[in-house]
């Protein structure tokens, strides 16, 4: 691990990714850009331009430069306070819904902004779904649970067959096909993360945003949905928040480290594959917190 | 004080002595202080309950519900102003629910939380507290004259309506309230508008709330006099009302109406009346209990 100390920062600048061929070079080179960033070669299925998003007057995040690969999955870890479920739920639009909060710069989704003042949230949501930390089933059955998404959404087919292959893709279809029409409360804990899950597929995302959703959970539940995400990955984009380091080394294909600095806003300190950060840190902050020195 | 290791002690090692004893005292003492004044309230209830029955308990025949009141207080009866407090409480029913129930959820899901949301609030709990008499004065100004609806069964509705608004209104709040943040979360994380997630959602979830809230205003309406006698209401009815525009009275007048009379017997009527009026009262309060036990989200 020597040589990590050894090693330049500066090998990591725009102009390095640029000649090692990376496809989602920019044209314009970024300003006030942070060393250990990293641009995944896969085509993004969100990008992060620039942002700085505030509670009030209160900066939580800056200067956020990032692109999510499409059909990966990507983990945001840090210390408590860091802002990574803040930039989750940027992702999302689900911040729009807490009073004075605001976001500079863009997200990119296909192109298109999401925060561009045309653009409706709740067509965003619909496309970007959202697993919380706590599971939330609604007090319905298990059934109406799984259709209530796809039944606002418009959806007109056959809900028998799309509650079916909705729980088959969450892995709880072998566990409920009994009795569907069971509270979706009377599940465990890791059942009824399973069915959020399951909610969230009958939307037909694209992406599936994921809130630490094992920290509720116990060890045996966590490692079924690990091995689900492992799964839905062939399918869906999957960013998770994980405060658990172990887990995003698991399951992940990319990983973001976020610190919050004393002024109080969280930046990315270092993108790269998983295999790298967890192996090959480039920034002493990185691999302290992977270390376990703080956080 | 000192024991071998391994030794028993003695029982009085560990008895209450002294200071000990002396602040055991006291809090039996306190126990039994607080015992009593509570029981106060219930005996003054299980006190007035017992005289009002004993008064009244003959009087209660199939006459005194089918008779119209009368000169003779033998032959008077309840049959006018039950008929007219059930026409006065349907359509209060009728008004209050859905005003209330929009009025909540405007305030709690859909408002923008600014100085003026916080003005309506204010004045909505300062409303809850107005005296009945000034909402019956409002009654008698606006709906019997200014709007013309003379001392009508509409008149006295809408007078009850706006008094038991503004309760209805803040127990319909609390109940919305206790729909966890996170079903609605849930919800709008899947794609689902404001007003979609509120009426399959949010209201399902207080609707057991916003019902037991509506069931204790009534109850509350059912028993209120002094606005009604502002509107009109006090008045020899001999006939059954078969319109909202028609003159009425309510059983709460009607009492009182008796109590005021000079004959005996007129007392006994009073106190059957009191009987009747009770148990409607009572058997709201226990319906709204029940309901609120059923739904509690344990």
């Amino acid at each position: 691990m020597a040589d990590i100390r050894t090693r330049a920062p500066e090998v990591r600048t725009a102009e390095a990714v640029a000649e090692n061929g990376s496809e989602a070079v920019l044209a314009s080179p970024r300003v006030d850009r942070l060393p250990h960033q990293y641009d995944p070669v896969e085509p993004a299925a969100l990008t992060v331009k620039d942002m700085d998003f505030f509670y009030g007057s209160k900066q939580a995040l800056k200067n956020i430069n990032m692109s999510f690969p499409e059909k990966k999955i990507t983990a945001l870890i840090g210390p408590s306070g860091c802002g990574k479920s803040t930039l989750l739920r940027c992702l999302n639009r689900m911040n729009d819904l807490i009073p004075g909060t605001h976001l500079d710069g863009s997200i990119e989704y296909k192109g298109i902004n999401l925060y561009d003042s045309r653009v409706d949230p709740v067509e965003v949501r619909r496309r970007i779904g959202m697993v919380f930390q706590k599971p939330n089933p609604f007090p319905k059955s298990i059934y109406d649970n799984v259709t209530f998404g796809a039944k606002v959404n418009g959806f007109r087919g056959n809900t028998d067959e799309l509650v079916e292959q909705s729980l088959k893709q969450a892995a709880l279809w072998e566990e409920v096909k009994g009795d569907l029409k069971k509270s979706g409360l009377a599940l465990s804990g890791g059942q009824q993360q399973r069915l959020c899950i399951a909610r969230c597929i009958a939307v037909s995302p694209e992406i599936i945003l994921m809130d630490e959703p094992c920290s509720a959970l116990d060890p045996i539940a966590t490692l079924k949905i690990e091995e689900l995400m492992k799964e839905l990955q062939k399918d869906f984009t999957i960013i998770i928040v994980t405060h658990n380091m172990q887990q995003a080394a698991r399951v992940s294909d990319y990983t973001a480290f976020l610190l919050a600095g004393e002024e109080g806003y969280g930046q990315v300190i270092e993108y790269g594959p998983t295999e790298e950060i967890f192996t090959n840190p480039r920034d002493k902050r990185t691999e302290d917190y992977i270390t376990g020195r703080f956080g | 004080m000192a024991a071998l290791p391994g030794a028993a002690a003695d029982i009085r090692e560990l008895q209450a002595t002294g200071s000990v004893a002396r602040r055991q005292r006291i809090s039996r003492l306190s126990r039994y202080l607080l015992l009593a004044m509570s029981l106060l309230g219930v005996l003054a209830l299980v006190g007035l309950g017992i005289d009002t029955i004993i008064n009244g308990w003959s009087r209660l025949s199939l006459d005194f519900f089918t008779n119209y009141p009368s000169r003779f207080p033998d032959q008077a009866g309840l049959r006018s102003s039950l008929i007219g407090s059930i026409w006065v409480l349907g359509l209060v029913i009728v008004v209050v629910v859905p005003v209330a129930i929009g009025t909540a959820i405007w305030i709690e899901e859909f408002a923008p939380q600014n100085f003026f949301l916080e003005i309506v609030k204010l004045n909505l709990s300062n409303l809850a507290g107005v005296p009945s008499i000034i909402y019956g004065v409002l009654g008698l100004a606006v709906f019997v004259r200014f709007l013309g609806f003379g001392s009508s069964i509409l008149a006295g509705s809408l007078t009850l309506f706006l008094m038991i608004l503004p309760m209805t209104v803040i127990a319909s709040q609390e109940a919305i309230r206790q729909v966890p943040v996170s079903t609605r979360q849930g919800s709008l994380a899947l794609g689902a508008t404001k007003w979609e997630t509120v009426w399959s959602h949010v209201l399902p979830g207080a609707l057991p709330g916003m019902i037991t809230g509506v069931i204790l205003a009534i109850a509350r309406a059912a028993g209120e006099t002094a606005a009604l006698i502002m509107i009109g209401a006090f008045t020899f009815i001999a006939f059954d009302n078969t319109s909202i525009n028609d003159d009425f009275t309510t059983m709460p007048i009607q009492v009182y109406n008796w109590t005021v009379r000079p004959q005996e017997g007129f007392r006994q009527n009073a106190a059957a009346g009191i009987i009747v009026l009770m148990t409607v009262v009572l058997s709201f309060n226990f319906a709204a209990a029940i309901l609120r036990e059923r739904f509690r989200n344990d």
